[in-house]
């Protein structure tokens, strides 16, 4: 789960890490009080999960409220990258006198966490790892032994030598939100020294480990904050996996690694898939009926494809639930099922016993694919 | 021949009396596995139909002489479980279970490199060797004995291409799920190590997913150790950046872990890559040919 950078710095602070006072506002007129509250001056910097909001238009330095509410007017009143914007973050300008870069992240290919450190604050990291790999230092943190002294004095070893030791608190403290609080992702980009010397961090970027939620109920609820497709959600309520796409053959499939080969399959067919919906090992009637209503609600789906291999899952009871769920929802368009696997020709043999003017149903999954493919395109044209 | 199970497994079964445990125990044994232990903390003493459960695994361990554990523990227990099996010196940990936080596979993943235990999964289907052994869930009568080795992350896709195979009449050594978290056990690399080495092992599939550079990194490694044939397949060249695809580790980061990057990084180094999970099975046939 990323964090708006508001929720990372709360975690920050909690953990005393030091980041300029601010103020998160749902409305313009909230924004202009916020930067009236902070001397008439102000930042105001829009709250979505994706990074390079700088260069997109989505930080602004202000010089009264009545420009901050305009920008947070102009921020709240559209997306930004495609991610509707429901909250921007007022904060205080601070008198900065140099920039530095850092992080702590989960380096999956080798198991470890890798530290990293630059003087060059406001670079594109991945630009200055290629092209000047020298100044970025770069430690791997052995989870076993956790970030030791000698890793800080090597990574701060490379910014001046009066902000040392305040990058090191900092960078102890990141560690401690890693450790505490399951995240696999602590990124400051720009960490600032003022002129008073103190170091602060003028951003952050978090991600907290899904299958950590459970140990942090308190972060597990801001999930709340983010805006979600209403389909979305009602799929995700119901324990299903669902990914909206933008193409117009829902797909229902049962593993995650067949459903991304289901979507694949389509393409190379000659359509694109309407979305991302994994039933995991279980096909009952209920699963099977909500997948249906979730997928149907889509106005741009034109066929669905069920895609079924059964291992532990036996094919029959899939058909069986297919047919129930249909007694529930009406289909408005074709729906292709592929039973493949255990039980595979039972389930075949009740699809076709039962002759549901709706249902087509396909052997192989290129064959079914092209079906369904075919179909969601004649039913554009 | 085969290879991490076969005749030689003898199989503790961590979380044994949870349903799931219970169920897959039951049917790997009718399998034909060895199944001499179970283990549930608290539960020690018990009978699973003819199956000695006890409290610890160095229990198990010390009285049947289990060599491999098959772990069904719940996600907030599943990595100290691990850590058990470890401890009490057990050979090959395979784990099924889903959802364990990878800050506690990270400390996992430190410690085994200090022991001579080898982990298969988590979140995987596990490893079977047909007509030797299963460990885990795969389903077996999907399988059919034969020479070609199989490593997969997806499960599913592995019952999708065996089936195939299988249908075909190619058999399978060994195939193993390797599991679709960011921080597992043996990868591509491992395995592809392990079926070049076996004399039963005629050619190897593997078969990816996007995130990650376990693939990238597998490319490397066939290009300097492995002289058998390789065949692959990627899912994912549909997902869009950002978005998990089921699997905790199937998300393409900015441009890294991209399904094409994979795919013509395999094919850079004379790998077959196929483009539908049923061409794996026409180019495994068109190779042995």
């Amino acid at each position: 789960m990323d964090l708006y950078e508001h929720m990372g710095k709360d975690l920050f602070r909690a953990h005393g890490i030091a980041t300029p006072r601010g103020v998160v506002a749902a409305t313009p007129d909230e924004a202009a009080d916020a930067t009236r509250e902070l001397g008439g001056r102000s930042v105001v910097k829009v709250q979505v999960q994706v990074g390079g909001r700088g260069k997109g238009g989505g930080v602004v330095l202000v010089d009264s409220p009545e420009r901050a509410a305009e920008e947070a007017a102009r921020m709240l009143g559209s997306d930004f990258k495609g991610h509707p914007v429901t909250q921007v973050l007022v904060e205080e300008l601070l008198p900065i006198a140099r920039e530095f870069y850092t992080s702590i992240l989960l380096d999956r290919s080798v198991g470890e966490y890798l530290a990293m450190m630059t003087a060059e604050g406001g670079m594109d990291i991945e630009t200055l790892a290629v092209e000047r790999p020298q100044a970025l230092r770069r430690v791997h943190v052995d989870p076993g032994l956790g970030l030791r002294s000698f890793y800080v004095r090597e990574l701060v070893g490379t910014l001046p030598v009066d902000a040392r030791d305040g990058a090191g608190d900092v960078l102890r403290r990141m560690w401690a939100v890693i450790q505490e609080m399951d995240a696999t992702l602590v990124e400051v980009n720009p960490l600032v020294q003022l002129e008073d010397g103190s170091v602060v961090a003028l951003d952050a970027k978090v991600t907290i480990d899904d299958n950590g939620l459970f140990r942090h109920p308190d972060v597990a609820r801001l999930k709340d904050q983010f805006p979600i497709d209403p389909v979305e959600k009602r799929a995700t309520d119901a324990g299903l996996q669902y990914v909206k796409l933008d193409g117009q053959v829902g797909i229902i499939g049962n593993g995650a690694g067949l459903v991304m080969s289901t979507l694949d399959v389509v393409a190379q067919a000659g359509a694109h898939a309407a979305n991302f919906l994994d039933i995991g090992g279980g096909a009952s009637a209920d699963t099977m009926a909500t997948s249906l209503e979730v997928i149907l609600s889509d106005p741009a789906v034109k066929a669905v494809f069920i895609n079924i291999f059964g291992g532990i899952t036996r094919c029959d009871v899939v058909a069986n639930g297919i047919l129930e769920a249909l007694s529930r929802v009406e289909a408005t368009v074709p729906l292709v099922v592929r039973l493949d696997g255990t039980n595979a020709d039972r389930g075949r043999q009740i699809l076709a016993e039962a002759a549901h003017p709706r249902i087509v149903s396909v052997p192989t999954m290129d064959g079914a694919a092209a079906e369904a493919a075919r179909l969601a395109n004649g039913a554009a044209a | 021949m085969s290879v991490l199970v076969g005749k030689h497994t003898k199989l503790v079964v961590q979380g044994i009396t949870g349903s799931e445990g219970t169920f897959h125990t039951l049917r790997d044994r009718d399998y034909g596995t060895e199944v001499v232990a179970g283990v549930t903390p608290g539960k020690g003493g018990q009978d699973l139909e003819g199956i000695r459960v006890f409290d610890t695994v160095v229990d198990a361990v010390r009285e049947t002489g289990a060599n491999t554990s098959m772990i069904f523990v719940p996600p907030r227990a599943a990595a100290e479980a691990i850590l058990e099996a470890a401890d009490a010196e057990i050979g090959l940990v395979v784990c099924i279970t889903e959802g364990i936080p990878v800050k506690d596979m990270a400390e996992v993943h430190a410690y085994l490199r200090g022991t001579d235990t080898m982990l298969v999964g988590p979140n995987c289907p596990g490893v079977i060797s047909p007509g030797l052994a299963n460990v885990g869930i795969i389903p077996g009568e999907v399988c059919r004995q034969g020479r070609v080795g199989f490593v997969s992350r997806s499960g599913t896709l592995v019952y999708q291409i065996v089936h195939e195979l299988s249908s075909a009449g190619i058999g399978q050594s060994t195939c193993i799920g390797m599991g679709g978290d960011p921080v597992h056990g043996i990868g591509f690399i491992e395995a592809l190590g392990l079926f070049q080495d076996d004399p039963d092992t005629d050619l190897m599939i593997m078969t990816g997913e996007i995130g990650g550079d376990d693939e990238e990194r597998a490319a490397a490694f066939i290009a300097g150790h492995v002289t058998k044939p390789v065949v692959a397949y990627i899912a994912g060249f549909e997902a869009p950046p950002g978005k998990r695809m089921g699997h905790a580790g199937a998300i393409v980061t900015g441009s890294a872990g991209t399904a094409a990057a994979k795919a013509e990084a395999l094919e850079a180094v004379g790998v077959q890559v196929a483009r539908t999970p049923s061409q794996v099975a026409h180019l495994v046939a068109e190779r042995l040919s």
